[in-house]
């Protein structure tokens, strides 16, 4: 019963990274007309490290998946102490930053282009400035980070609140009389019990903050020049445009093996101080 | 001088309802005052007010001389043992214990020992690197009690802190709280709905009932005098026997279906039973108060009661005797008895039930040859008969 | 006889009447309410305000769009019009790409929940070997960068000659559903008690027919879920679109978007916004409706 599902998957994920495996051995560019095909080692490999190209679009995306997570949990954390509690307009709240998460990415990205753009959006106009975002290499990436962040902030609040709610109320009255103000109670109960929560959230969002390309192709499309160009980008850019499936399939297995690792440990930092 | 003093303390919510009506209560220091009533009775509430959890609507309370009413919790200088215990789930036992004393930045040495020192009286010694999750119920509410004695306050608060442990453990952490609380001489203030917990632990026991205070007094007190019906129904198990009857023109009988009983000599008094000569009254008698006639030797009279019996039950020391007799029993749901939540008894007088359904219960020893569907005469010991007011409910006293 | 009673005599009548407390709501506390009612209010705008925008956009005209934003254009444009709407039917053709997303979303969210209520069901039930691996693996295929596999895919569908065609992608975009899914309703599976199929093995069923007759209908809410979220990120899919098609009018919606409105001299974007709105409808409904019901099913089981 099992095994569709299994198939399934096997079918549109083990095989693809097989056959880029494969690829990233041989010479498989297809705007070369000759001489493809061939194993060629290691050669592919090389190339990529040796790249500057690679390997600022390496720390880009490290970068950019660092500060665009800490900053969205911090923010989400806000918001689900906010749904915590009871209040009149609560349903609206919860309402209101869900559908910015449901939206299609291709939604959110245009919608904050328009809002960036200089002649149609917004922010010039409230802020009064003439500033063509999407033209410079910091502006960009804050456009970039806004958007990131008003489409991906309510789904870690949605689980920061789940893991909120299901810890007991009554230790914070027993903290209450043990002593301790509202801030101690959050360092030291409330932070602790959302661990296994917080875990859950960073997994999720440093995988996709690390594997962003829907954002970028439609706002920057990895300008100004190259500043804007993630891994996956480039991934992107190497098999469709250079239409280099070997060098393209290098990239990929180092992309796979950068987030099995950065996977591996943030579960295992989450693990040994969660301790339950 | 740690004293706990309330007055006049009442707690009223936005849509009127009250659920604590002007309490007066004192607990000296080193006293150990159990609040004791029906669920919904008001004593958490009143509890958490002086915790500093629930806000006060009217009246003071004061700790030490000190008026706390606006203080916050953390600034009362009590500790509070929770029903659920309220561990810290993530923290090992000797952190839950040593956690207000962690947040008074007190210095690790000193923490350590008094941690240490807590969980030896506890017996906790050996469990100081466990988390919650891994004790048992009553390992964890011997750790809610340290975390509790730890910080030496100037008064305790416990919130039923037995009631979720199987029988034979309850009692003996009775004896626990109670040799602990002695040991430390602190002003505890502890709430449960149990009698007995109340009667063996209390030095004062404070009844309370929809959230009025009914009765304080020492355990003996509240056992031989209830100010009133309620507190007579309330404490004592097997309940006291409760049955309608009507006092005699003369004022020196009272009579219970077709049979008599005297009145007990302090209550020969016209002051005392003037009013109600010729009219209905309510007779309490307990238990422990009837005797089995054929094996007592007692003069006839006026204090002899003869009844069928229902059932006895054995208990190797004594034999409890379920009877009854002609007169109308006052049942539960009787305004003067009923709690607030509790179902009213649906049984007919006469049919087999529980003990307190319809028959009273008689305390008899364990000689006795008293058997079922027998025919029974007991004596009565009418010195130790209550009489109540069957419209208020309070207590027929002697004039002082 | 010290007992005391409830009636009060003198003496504590005049302590507790004398002394009547009365609380006035503490100015802190006011001020605490107020910030964070205004919090939530700049919360909620910050994440509606951009649709309001979108939508004052998508009903400017062409020429109002290309002049900026103030005045007669501010916040509230005096003029209105449903051009752009007009223009991105007839002119751009949107309605095609909207159809072709409709399609192949529905397709994937119908094979999902078939394959994912099965997978999800045996995981949760059956005894079976490595299942706990099997789990794992259906997971971190989740977790895979979608971008490795646009390579490789894109040489097998050339080969296939199925480049630039809508009906390989409901195979591929199982990719981002299936892993959801089963998660999503092997631990709403598990939530059933299990007296439920006893009762009907006992009856005489196969587990299949338990399964069919007795759990379907107790596990619609949950497949119901599972669908909606499945459509959700069926429907969403640029990645793979951008990627393997070619000509318009086989775009899926986002793709048809971003190619939108663009012509040599100026961006459109009353159009891109029209369009946007148009597809975003659907979503936002689909949110309200079942806020509920997505929320529990993502954090369903997680952190018992």
């Amino acid at each position: 019963m099992v095994a569709p599902a299994v198939i399934l998957l096997l079918a549109v994920t083990a095989y693809p990274l097989v056959y880029n495996l494969w690829n990233s051995f041989h010479s498989e560019n297809l705007s070369i007309a000759t001489g493809q095909g061939g194993f060629v080692g290691a050669d592919n490999y090389t190339k990529m490290f040796k790249s500057s190209e690679w390997l600022h679009a390496l720390l880009r995306t490290l970068a950019f998946a660092g500060v665009s997570v800490a900053l969205e949990t911090v923010i989400a954390l806000g918001l689900a102490l906010m749904l915590h509690r009871r209040f009149r307009g609560r349903g609206l709240l919860r309402v209101a930053i869900l559908i910015p998460w449901a939206v299609p990415t291709v939604v959110s990205a245009t919608l904050w282009k328009t809002m960036f753009d200089p002649r149609a959006g917004f922010v010039d106009y409230v802020f009064g400035l003439h500033t063509t975002w999407l033209a410079g290499v910091w502006t960009s990436w804050a456009a970039i980070l806004v958007a990131d962040a008003w489409k991906n902030v309510p789904f870690i609040a949605i689980i920061l609140l789940a893991g909120l709610q299901v810890i007991p109320t009554e230790i914070y009255e027993a903290a209450r009389i043990d002593g301790a103000s509202w801030s101690q109670s959050f360092r030291r109960l409330t932070l602790p019990l959302l661990k296994p929560a917080l875990a859950v959230a960073l997994i999720f969002r440093l995988l996709s903050a690390l594997l962003v390309f829907d954002v970028i192709y439609i706002m920057t499309g990895g300008g100004p020049g190259l500043s804007t160009e993630t891994l996956s980008f480039l991934n992107w850019q190497t098999f469709l445009v250079d239409t280099d499936f070997g060098y393209g399939g290098a990239i990929s297995v180092m992309l796979v093996v950068m987030c099995l690792l950065i996977a591996g440990i943030v579960m295992r930092v989450m693990r040994t101080s969660a301790e339950t | 001088m740690a004293t706990l003093k309330l007055s006049g303390v009442t707690k009223r919510y936005p849509n009127g309802f009250e659920a604590v009506t002007d309490l007066d209560l004192d607990v000296a220091d080193g006293e150990f005052m159990v609040l004791v009533g029906p669920s919904g009775c008001g004593k958490t509430t009143a509890l958490r007010m002086v915790a500093g959890l629930e806000d006060i609507t009217d009246g003071t309370i004061e700790v030490g001389g000190r008026v706390v009413n606006d203080l916050s919790p953390r600034d009362r200088d009590m500790a509070m043992v929770f029903q659920n215990y309220a561990l810290y789930p993530h923290m090992t036992v000797a952190q839950n214990i040593g956690f207000s004393l962690s947040l008074q930045k007190m210095p690790k040495a000193e923490l350590r020992t008094k941690v240490e020192e807590a969980a030896r009286v506890l017996g906790l010694t050996d469990h100081l690197d466990r988390k919650p999750a891994q004790l048992s119920g009553g390992q964890r509410q011997r750790v809610a009690m340290g975390r509790a004695i730890v910080r030496s306050p100037a008064a305790f608060l416990m919130d039923e802190p037995l009631s979720n442990l199987d029988a034979k453990l309850r009692v003996h952490m009775r004896a626990e709280v109670s040799r602990i609380q002695r040991r430390l001489a602190v002003a505890t203030l502890y709430v449960t709905h149990d009698q007995v917990e109340a009667m063996t632990m209390g030095d004062r026991v404070a009844v309370m009932r929809s959230g009025r205070l009914l009765q304080c007094g020492r355990p003996q007190e509240v056992y031989n005098s209830p100010a009133s019906l309620f507190v007579a129904a309330f404490i004592g198990s097997p309940a006291m026997n409760l049955y309608q009857g009507e006092m005699d023109q003369q004022g020196a009988t009272v009579q219970l279906g077709h049979q008599r009983l005297d009145l007990p000599a302090a209550l020969l008094d016209e002051r005392v039973n003037g009013p109600y000569r010729g009219r209905a009254v309510v007779v309490g008698i307990r238990p422990e108060h009837l005797a089995d006639a054929a094996e007592a030797s007692g003069d006839g009279g006026n204090r002899r009661l003869e009844g069928t019996v229902d059932l006895v039950e054995e208990l190797g020391s004594e034999k409890l005797v379920h009877f009854h007799i002609d007169a109308a029993r006052l049942s539960t749901t009787d305004a003067l008895l009923a709690s607030e939540d509790e179902e009213p008894e649906t049984l007919e007088a006469g049919e087999i039930g529980s003990a307190t359904a319809t028959a009273g219960v008689a305390r008899v020893s364990a000689d006795s040859h008293i058997a079922a569907d027998q025919r029974v005469v007991f004596t009565v010991d009418t010195e130790r008969l209550h009489l109540f007011d069957p419209e208020t409910g309070s207590t027929l006293r002697s004039a002082q | 006889m010290s007992t005391e009673s409830a009636t009060p005599g003198p003496l504590v009548a005049t302590r507790s009447r004398g002394r009547p407390k009365r609380r006035r709501p503490r100015r802190r506390t006011v001020v605490r309410e107020v910030c964070f009612y205004l919090a939530v209010t700049v919360v909620v705008l910050f994440s509606l305000f951009p649709f309001y925008w979108m939508v004052r956009t998508s009903l400017l005209s062409d020429s109002a769009v290309g002049q900026g934003v103030g005045g007669a254009n501010g916040l509230f444009p005096a003029h209105l019009t449903g051009s752009a709407y007009m223009e991105d039917f007839t002119q751009q053709g949107f309605l095609t790409p909207l159809v072709n997303s409709a399609i192949v979303a529905f397709a994937t969210t119908v094979i999902t929940i078939f394959v994912a209520a099965l997978a999800g069901y045996a995981l949760a039930r059956l005894p079976i070997r490595g299942a706990g691996a099997i789990l794992a693996f259906i997971l971190v295929a989740g977790f895979f960068p979608v971008l490795a596999m646009v390579g490789p895919l894109f040489l097998v569908l050339r080969d296939l000659g199925l480049l630039d065609n809508i009906y390989p992608l409901i195979i591929v975009y199982l990719i981002y559903t299936l892993p959801i899914a089963t998660y999503l309703l092997r631990n709403f599976f598990m939530q059933i008690p299990k007296d439920l199929e006893e009762a009907a093995l006992v009856d005489g069923a196969t587990r299949l027919v338990a399964l069919r007759r007795v759990l379907i209908p107790v596990a619609v809410p949950g497949m119901f879920t599972a669908g909606i979220l499945a459509f959700i990120l069926a429907w969403n899919d640029f990645a793979f679109a951008v990627s393997f098609l070619e000509t318009p009018g086989h775009f899926t919606a986002p793709l048809a978007i971003v190619n939108l409105g663009q012509s040599q001299f100026q961006v459109f974007y009353n159009r891109i916004d029209a369009a946007v709105v148009i597809i975003t409808i659907p979503v936002a409904l689909l949110v309200l409706f079942a806020q509920r019901r997505i929320v529990a099913g993502l954090t369903a089981g997680s952190f018992r």
